[in-house]
């Protein structure tokens, strides 16, 4: 077997028991589904009259406006709750045995990615279906929808990775905090309840600096068909991910030096 | 003095101690709230300029939510003090005593009611600094710590009977994200009247979460409204009974005296 396939067969054994753990496990898929579904009831039910504040420009209405919201921040929190079985697994020292395992063990960390995936597509479909059945308005074509998923799918990689530097180098779940506080913010000081020009104070101020800032006005922009700074999102989602892999796979070399 | 007084305020000096040392506790009751409070007053300032709305900052506006907050947090930290009492047998040895059930649970509240109303305090004081108004002035602000003792002692009642129900401090903490539904089902973002879905005005009109928001908002906004005051008022007492009654309930069977 050649190195790549090793590589490969680890990934997917990796993939395997994780979607087979999420999915067999209440306590794991049961808030993973209802977190998102109940931001997006909360946001788009109880503030859409926020829409007719005057200079709310948005091409779209204010469902689409919010699900772009909800779906980053589901994708983002898929990452991370990925990042939490990955503690577990070596605070239990499961780790340490895939360790032994495992010859190339990026292939590791390349299977938790692709369960991280594997969520946030789920979540996805679910919060998609929902969103139309409860009549969200799409003005965006279906390269602006394969736009707006590949950067949900940008923002679960980025996360996974930053969550996945942490459990690597603390090893233990007690770490979840450090794991979802940076994310949550990083979401929240953005432009969550209306475009950026209807901040104020030093939420404005933060959520100018903010890289998701770009990633979810683009998002918006895809899914109202009206695309907006979408090489600048694109930009900032993949230096996000590329930076925070970095800091993933620091992270695994120093659980390898300490024995997993 | 009564047997019951002096077991009450042995009980409530032990839960008051106990709180106060856990900065686990204190904290978050604090800051997690002001956290959401600033985000949101600039994040949702453009709602000011709707016609209807109440005030123009929404800073005022918004004060009110830490204080329902807190409440909140009065549910899993006294919940999860009283279940821990139940996981390592405390409960079992005050059972071997004549202890009054009454007393158990009232003393036990005292820790959460005490931390509600420092958070009272500091939520408005910031408030204040931040740039919120008061308009019911200083006797409005009375009236504020009031009715943040209800609301403490209201949630606290949650709590208590939730430790009573599971006796388990995983599962009390459980229902911590579930009374954030409450909260986010309710007026806490924009006035009832503004609300534009029907059907989240009308979760928002049934859920007594809306009431004691707008009770604690119409003394910033407002100044005495006799209205959103009673109902207030009355929907904090009356969650506070309910659930007390439910814990003495429970209680009656986890004390049982063999």
């Amino acid at each position: 077997m050649s190195g790549f396939a090793r590589t490969r067969s680890i990934a997917l054994a990796v993939t395997w028991r994780n979607l087979n753990n999420f999915f067999t496990n209440p306590v794991l898929i049961v808030p993973a589904l209802l977190f998102p579904l109940f931001f997006f009831t909360a946001f788009a039910g109880g503030l859409s009259r926020v829409s007719s504040a005057p200079g709310f420009n948005f091409a779209g209405d204010y469902t689409a406006f919010q699900f772009v919201f909800v779906l980053l921040q589901a994708s983002a929190f898929g990452g991370v709750f990925t990042g939490f079985a990955l503690a577990r697994d070596f605070e239990s020292g499961f780790g340490r045995r895939m360790m032994l395992a495992a010859p190339n063990r990026l292939g590791i960390l390349a299977g938790y990615a692709i369960s991280a995936f594997a969520r946030a597509v789920f979540i996805w479909v679910l919060l998609t279906a929902i969103a139309i059945v409860v009549g969200m308005g799409v003005g965006g074509g279906a390269v602006d929808l394969f736009g707006l998923y590949a950067l949900a799918g940008i923002v679960n990689l980025a996360a996974l990775m930053w969550a996945a530097g942490i459990a690597l180098r603390i090893r233990s779940v007690q770490a979840g905090p450090l794991m979802q506080t940076p994310v949550f913010l990083i979401l929240f000081l953005a432009p969550v309840y209306v475009p950026i020009d209807l901040l104020s104070g030093w939420v404005e101020s933060a959520a100018r600096v903010n890289p998701l800032t770009a990633i979810i006005e683009a998002g918006r922009g895809f899914i109202s068909g009206a695309e907006t700074e979408v090489l600048l999102a694109f930009g900032a989602a993949a230096g996000l991910a590329l930076a925070l892999a970095v800091w993933a796979v620091t992270g695994l070399r120093r659980a390898e030096a300490a024995g997993g | 003095m009564s047997p019951v007084w002096i077991q009450t305020r042995e009980l409530a000096r032990r839960s008051l101690v106990r709180t106060l040392r856990q900065p686990a506790q204190v904290i978050p009751t604090i800051t997690f709230p002001l956290f959401l409070l600033a985000i949101n007053a600039g994040g949702l300032d453009a709602a000011t300029d709707l016609p209807g709305f109440p005030t123009d900052s929404y800073l005022t506006f918004a004060l009110a939510v830490p204080f329902i907050q807190s409440g909140i947090f009065a549910v899993s930290n006294g919940g999860a003090d009283l279940a821990r009492d139940v996981e390592t047998g405390f409960l079992d040895r005050l059972a071997l005593t004549p202890m009054s059930g009454v007393a158990l649970i009232t003393g036990q509240l005292a820790g959460v009611v005490a931390l509600g109303l420092l958070n009272a305090v500091v939520y408005l004081a910031i408030g204040l600094a931040a740039g919120a108004t008061l308009a019911a002035g200083v006797a409005g602000a009375l009236v504020l710590f009031a009715l943040s003792l209800v609301i403490a002692f209201a949630f606290g009642c949650v709590g208590v009977y939730a430790a009573f129900r599971f006796g388990d401090g995983e599962a009390v903490q459980g229902l911590f994200p579930v009374m954030f539904v409450f909260l986010f089902l309710s007026s806490m973002a924009l006035p009832r009247d503004l609300i534009e879905q029907e059907w989240f005005r009308t979760i928002a009109t049934a859920n007594p979460v809306s009431y004691l928001l707008e009770g604690v908002r119409s003394l910033f906004i407002v100044g005495f409204d006799g209205e959103a005051l009673a109902l207030a008022f009355g929907c904090g007492i009356a969650i506070g009974v309910v659930f007390l009654a439910l814990a003495v309930a429970r209680l009656r069977t986890r004390l049982v005296r063999t």
